[in-house]
């Protein structure tokens, strides 16, 4: 176990914190979901993330990507919304990327998002822009693949995609919403944070965090 | 928040569990997955499945019985169910005629059916799915998740179970749940917003003299906001982008449904009717068949919705068909 793996243990402790920090926001997130979308997004995302670290705390890995998988297959069925399928897309498919492996390097976790977010742009057709959690992820996964062509340490290359997931999230403020619920509102979705894109900055966060970002 | 609850937590739990006591006749809960599923299932019929968020009742549940839905999978509050529940109640209901899934256009509902629809698939069971998006309030459909699925699931549900219950195939009741899509408008407006369980607040805030036009059901704002108007404005405002929409024409046989939101009195429905009626018969159009009472709601949301459905002789026939749920019952 050093600093530049993500190891079992590390993938614990990231759902671990990605559950604290989920519980933290859980009235924040829906306060922006009540404004753009239907107020449920805090609630459904805290109901998945506790019943995924119970999920993961109950059983012994030696795969990160088993760690991911269970995670994905759990928020699946206990987040509902289009949250649970998209969120747990993006873990099922970040978990085949990682699969076999006891610990993933910036460059392997780098290809792991994106794997990732190619799924949540298959499944739920969002295109950078759109208002969506795709907008804090895209630039995230750039920066962390970037980050990885450079041969930077992984502890930078994840501080910089925080960096860039943060000001995607912020940019969704002025755009207007063109999937989701929140697309109904129509311009007056604009002038106000996605729910989605902060979620995912949120988990980005907690993911930093618990690597000692 | 002024609710009779227990627990927040337990909400939908605790109704669904009353739900069948008071129904046991008819429904039941399913062994392990939360969906609910009529007691003579399976038969030997195509097995109709819808499913949503909770919240909107009677819908979906209170549909499950005889001449309507096989199984119903209700959500958290507002919320899509998730695959497993799909999955785990089309196989419970499967008759060996196949699948219908009647989905409400709602991005969530859409890629949690379509994922069981995806896992049913690759057991072999055959599975189709029409997506119900009669919302005119939705105007511009090309930037937007699309129309919503509103009050034209209700008669989707109704005309397309009877249809399945006198043996019709996979193919043929698909396609006549598409023609029911094709040929119903709906469009919805609400005097007060609504608090989600969970949430503990409303959903939105409204003036007290303040009105919401083309609101959705899942608490979620509508298109824009006015001051109150007469009963009859409103009604004339929603009716007209219904009417234009289709568009309906003179002479056009139409099933009317009225419908509250949950916290408006039959009373004020019946106002909303009385001005629907005035308003189609200068139009020529003819009301044959109607429906007026709180059937796909939004938890305690004060508001209506109105539906149009053009009907063609075998829809008639089908609405007429005995039906034996908690939450529509006639002809038995």
């Amino acid at each position: 176990m050093d600093n530049e793996h993500l190891d079992v243990t590390k993938a614990v402790a990231i759902i671990e914190n990605i559950k604290e920090i989920i519980d933290a926001n859980k009235e924040f997130l829906t306060r922006l979901d009540s404004a753009i979308g239907d107020a449920d997004h805090g609630i459904n995302m805290s109901r998945g993330f506790t019943k995924a670290l119970e999920k993961v705390r109950s059983n012994q890995y030696n795969d990160i990507g088993a760690v991911f998988k269970d995670v994905a297959m759990t928020l699946m069925s206990t987040v509902g919304g289009a949250a649970g399928p998209l969120y747990g897309t993006f873990f099922m498919r970040a978990s085949m990327k990682l699969s076999g492996h006891q610990e993933a390097d910036l460059a392997l976790l780098a290809q792991a998002f994106r794997e990732g977010l190619q799924g949540v742009v298959a499944l739920g057709k969002a295109q950078l822009g759109d208002k969506t959690m795709v907008d804090a992820l895209t630039p995230a996964i750039e920066a962390l693949e970037a980050a990885a062509k450079q041969g930077l340490p992984l502890k930078e290359g994840l501080k910089r995609a925080l960096a860039m997931a943060e000001k995607g999230m912020n940019d969704t403020i002025p755009l207007v919403a063109r999937k989701g619920r929140a697309s109904y509102l129509g311009e007056r979705s604009a002038g106000h944070q996605d729910p989605g894109a902060t979620s995912s900055y949120l988990i980005l966060k907690a993911f930093c965090e618990a690597l000692g970002v | 928040m002024k609710k009779l609850i227990n627990d927040v937590e337990k909400a939908v739990e605790e109704s669904l569990s009353g739900l069948v006591k008071a129904h046991a006749d008819l429904i039941k809960l399913h062994p392990s997955v939360r969906a609910v599923l009529r007691v003579d299932s399976p038969k030997e019929k195509v097995a109709i499945i819808s499913g949503g968020g909770s919240g909107h009742e009677p819908m979906h549940t209170g549909y499950v019985g005889y001449g309507m839905l096989d199984a119903a999978c209700p959500g958290e509050i507002f919320t899509s169910p998730t695959p497993d529940q799909m999955y785990e109640a089309a196989k419970a209901v499967n008759g060996g005629k196949g699948i219908l899934f009647i989905v409400k256009n709602y991005s969530g509902d859409i890629m949690n059916f379509q994922m069981a629809a995806d896992m049913l698939a690759a057991e072999g069971i055959p599975v189709e799915q029409v997506i119900i998006n009669d919302d005119v309030a939705v105007e511009n459909s090309l930037y937007t998740a699309g129309r919503r699925g509103v009050g034209g699931t209700v008669l989707a549900e109704k005309i397309v179970g009877a249809k399945a219950e006198k043996g019709g195939s996979l193919e043929e009741v698909k396609s006549l749940c598409e023609r029911v899509n094709a040929n119903v408008r709906s469009m919805g407006m609400a005097l007060t917003p609504c608090t989600v369980p969970a949430a503990g607040k409303p959903t939105f805030e409204l003036g007290p003299d303040e009105i919401e036009i083309g609101i959705g059901i899942h608490g979620e704002p509508g298109r824009h906001r006015m001051k109150l108007k007469p009963a009859r404005e409103i009604v004339e405002m929603l009716a007209t982008a219904i009417v234009d929409d289709l568009p309906f024409k003179a002479g056009d046989e139409v099933l009317a449904f009225v419908n509250g939101m949950g916290g408006t009195p039959l009373s004020e429905l019946y106002i909303v009717y009385n001005d629907l009626s005035n308003f189609l018969e200068k139009k020529g159009i003819k009301i044959v068949r109607n429906l007026v009472g709180n059937y796909i709601t939004s938890l305690e949301m004060q508001g209506c919705s109105i539906t149009l459905l053009r009907l063609d002789d075998e829809m008639k026939q089908l609405w007429d068909a005995p039906v034996c749920t908690p939450g529509l019952r006639w002809g038995m």
